[in-house]
């Protein structure tokens, strides 16, 4: 009757990556002069839970290590050790072993084996110095008893419900005796009919024999039961001859049933990709629907009616408008089942600003408001890098060094600021520095160097932070290791852009730099701009539009021959004709008959040529893949309120699109070139 | 070695039978497994997507879902048809292996009929040579003297879509 484990383990990788982001805060804390008994406490159990699932998994290194983890953490916690600077570094160090090892369970690749030793030594180091204070405590509990040991075990009703196997104990109990009986109380047991497999009523008695068991020994086995049963622990002097004992194996079988019933229960089924939902957002589902129903039911009364009057069409307006507004509230509600807090993005800071101080030898104190904010789940997970990147780029660049801090007058230890909120239909993220802001001229040296910018441009404030975000371009002098890996701001704007969102900067020199990003609520729905061309529509995002305007014959030009650009204001913006390169048939070809929608994704302008400007409105954006496959310049597609679909474009892929395009016509034209 | 009713009776239970959904095409009869079968719908007016074959009509909403429509006759480069009152969108469930299943829909010139067939009684058809493309049969199965194309839309619809993308990786 052996249980498939195998199921469990996402939920316990899962629990044990829980687990250890809460160690990392909780260690955190500690490091702030904050030595909170309370806090130990959650250290030691995130420890201890990882280790007891890692146990009754197998994952024996895993459970070795954190034993020794939790040795020291359980000296902290009875006051028995000093927590200091090298002991919590030590900690936060063996919490990152323990995640890798964990991430290599999971992949099924190599523990780095050297690391882990490495830290176990670190460990056993700190364990072995000055311990005198622990030993003695220990001492009491190591008696071994050489005749033997009864334990009574009485689990409290609910043991199972915790999702506590009785068994499971038992079976450990019997592992460290050469000789094991159990004697049963069934006594409480309720006829069949009435029994409640989630519900303990037995308690045990248990006979050790032989085997060198020490009083400690057997209270680990119970540790994860602590305080959900009665434990006493009685050494053997004389022989026990009650009544008869019953062989363990026996007892075994008969409660295994039940004990596999609860567990069942109490563990959800392995999913490569899951979501923890709220209880409370599915109840307001359920209660939407039924408002539908409710609705709906009113509603199908009008198809029975005999005749209308103006009383039952006024009637039928009444639930038409409720229809509308239970409609969009259900909409809303199963949106917010994706939406996650964004305090699953920012956990990781402190930790890095932590590390980062480090390194950089500064002083920090990191601050974040609105963790609570919520943000739908892929956005959330692809938010996090940019974050890192932004965030790290506060601590090297924004953020001034203590001397350079004390002598510009401020205080010693400089604050960044992450805080989410709300704004308009946004998620906006903030990251904000009180460091030295950035520098201008540097910033327009260095695009000069790097070719972004030419000697007679005059630009706004604004526009100069805004180079920063530019391919090729970064303001360190020297490449450090956090800044400089040719990961730029640009690939912060761009994976954002990606995300269909918008990041900026904003900078006062000696006061600071405020980035300032801006989310989409989800990636679900997107405001469009439906433009017409032909008899067919297309979306464009909102986001990417700059203006639209109508066509003055004189600003058209052609560069050789071929490629049209529009010449706004100070900017020539490549024409593309949409209905060239999508091959539709247009209403009219001659450019000042239809309007120019300018564009702009990843820093590049382009103005499309449509025929019509049709509205704008909020569209559900809908997946080609799934029946179909990805098609280049588009992003995806909707359906309109007369249920026919319309295509949105994807306007990097289109302007990529437009590029091949001209490659692939110029040689036709200037054949007599290439031959 | 003669066989009692009984017995004959009892081999009949045993054959493995498919149920086929016809339809025509150009005046020949092929037929579908029908459990693939999702709906079967009058022509509409689909929305196309640029820079794909002409044989990818384009999509439809199907209960928000976009569905792509492939037109039959173009994708075996049959002689086009006009669509009229008999033309019918067939939405298929197709399997690709490895993947989610997806639904896509066939334009054909009019369905026909559901029959019974034993699966022994499908035949692999010939080899024409290059002369005609085998690639997406089955094999052919005789029901009342006629002939029916068994089709394999797995294999069609998913290499319809591979078709897409070698043209525009060229």
């Amino acid at each position: 009757m052996s249980i498939d484990l195998e199921q469990f383990h996402e939920t316990f990788f899962e629990e044990s990556f829980e687990g250890l982001d809460i160690m990392e805060s909780g260690l955190l804390e500690l490091e702030q002069g904050d030595v909170d008994l309370e806090n130990i406490n959650t250290i030691f159990r995130s420890a201890h839970s990882i280790k007891g699932g890692s146990g009754t998994f197998g994952f024996t290194a895993v459970s070795e290590f954190t034993h020794d983890m939790e040795t020291l953490l359980d000296q902290m916690r009875n006051g028995e050790r000093q927590v200091n600077e090298s002991v919590v570094e030590t900690l936060l160090g063996s919490v990152d072993v323990l995640r890798n090892m964990l991430n290599a369970i999971r992949d099924g690749s190599e523990i780095d084996t050297e690391s882990v030793a490495q830290m176990t030594g670190a460990i056993k180091g700190i364990l072995g110095e000055e311990n005198t204070d622990a030993k003695t405590d220990d001492d009491q509990n190591t008696v071994v008893s050489k005749k033997g040991w009864l334990v009574h075990f009485t689990p409290y009703i609910d043991i199972m419900k915790t999702g506590n196997d009785t068994v499971r104990l038992l079976r450990e109990l019997n592992s460290l005796a050469e000789n094991a009986e159990v004697i049963i109380d069934n006594d409480a047991l309720p006829p069949l009919s009435e029994l409640d497999p989630e519900e303990c009523l037995q308690s045990w008695r248990i006979h050790l024999i032989g085997g060198e068991i020490s009083e400690n020994d057997i209270r680990e086995v119970f540790a994860w039961v602590d305080d959900e049963c009665d434990l006493k622990i009685e050494s053997l002097v004389e022989e026990e001859s009650e009544a008869a004992p019953e062989i363990l194996d026996n007892k075994l079988q008969k409660t295994e049933t039940e004990s596999r019933k609860a567990e069942r229960r109490s563990t959800k089924p392995a999913e490569s990709s899951s979501i923890r939902v709220n209880i409370s957002k599915v109840d307001e589902l359920i209660n939407m629907v039924g408002e539908l129903v409710i609705t709906q039911s009113m509603l199908s009364r009008f198809g029975e009616a005999e005749e209308f009057n103006s009383a039952t069409i006024e009637r039928l307006k009444d639930g038409l408008a409720q229809l509308e507004g239970h409609t969009r509230e259900l909409q809303e509600s199963v949106m917010r089942i994706r939406m996650m807090p964004i305090s699953f993005a920012f956990q990781r800071f402190p930790r890095l600003v932590h590390d980062l101080c480090t390194v950089f030898d500064k002083k920090i104190e990191l601050v974040m408001t609105g963790e609570s904010t919520e943000l739908d789940k892929t956005v959330l997970e692809k938010i996090g890098d940019p974050l890192v990147h932004l965030v790290r780029n506060s601590l090297d660049h924004g953020i001034e060094s203590p001397q350079k801090r004390i002598e510009a007058g401020k205080s010693e230890t400089g604050v960044i600021e992450l805080s989410a909120f709300h704004q308009g239909g946004n998620i906006v993220i903030q990251i904000k520095d009180d460091g030295a802001g950035l520098n201008k001229d540097k910033i327009i040296n260095k695009a000069k160097e790097n070719g972004l910018l030419s000697n007679e441009e005059r630009l706004s404030d604004d526009q100069i932070y805004d180079l920063i975000f530019r391919p090729g371009f970064s303001t360190a002098d020297v490449v450090s290791d956090v800044s400089g890996r040719g990961v730029g701001m640009d690939v912060v704007r761009r994976n954002i852009r990606e995300l269909g969102g918008a990041v900026e900067v904003k900078s006062t020199p000696g006061e600071g730099s405020v980035f300032t990003i801006r989310l989409p609520l989800t990636l679900a729905i997107l405001d469009g701009q439906l433009v017409g061309i032909g008899d067919e529509t297309y979306i464009l995002p909102v986001i990417s539009i700059i203006e639209s305007l109508q066509v003055k014959q004189e600003n058209i030009n052609e560069v050789a021959g071929n490629a049209e650009v529009y010449r706004l204001r100070d900017e020539y913006i490549p024409i593309v004709r949409l209905y060239q390169i999508f091959g539709i048939e247009p209403v009219s070809t001659q450019l000042e008959n239809g309007l120019l929608v300018v564009v702009e994704a990843e820093g590049k302008k382009i103005a499309i040529y449509v025929d019509d400007l049709l509205g704008q409105q909020q569209v559900v954006i809908k997946s080609l893949e799934t029946n179909f496959k990805k098609i280049e310049g588009l992003s995806g597609a909707t359906i309109l309120g007369d249920g026919t679909v319309a295509l949105i474009i994807d306007i990097a892929g289109l302007i990529e699109l437009y590029q091949k395009d001209m490659v692939n016509v110029v040689p036709i034209k200037g054949g007599g070139i290439a031959a | 070695m003669t066989e009692t009713a009984e017995e004959i009776s009892q081999l009949e239970a045993n054959k493995e039978f498919k149920e086929l959904l016809t339809f025509f095409l150009a005046g020949e009869e092929y037929g579908v497994d029908i459990l693939r079968v999702q709906e079967i719908k009058g022509w509409d007016s689909v929305t196309n997507i640029p820079n794909t074959p002409e044989y990818i009509r384009g999509v439809i909403n199907i209960r928000g879902s976009i569905v792509p429509i492939i037109d039959m006759r173009l994708r075996f480069n049959l002689e086009k048809k006009d669509y009229d009152a008999t033309t019918v969108v067939i939405v298929l469930n197709v399997v690709n292996e490895g993947k989610e299943d997806r639904t896509m829909g066939v334009v054909v010139d009019a369905v026909s009929d559901v029959y019974n067939v034993p699966i022994d009684d499908v035949k692999a058809s010939p080899d024409f040579g290059t002369a005609v493309d085998t690639e997406f049969v089955t094999g052919l199965a005789t029901i009342e003297e006629k002939m029916i194309i068994v089709l394999d839309i797995d294999h069609m619809l998913n290499a319809a879509e591979l078709a897409v993308i070698d043209q525009i990786s060229e």
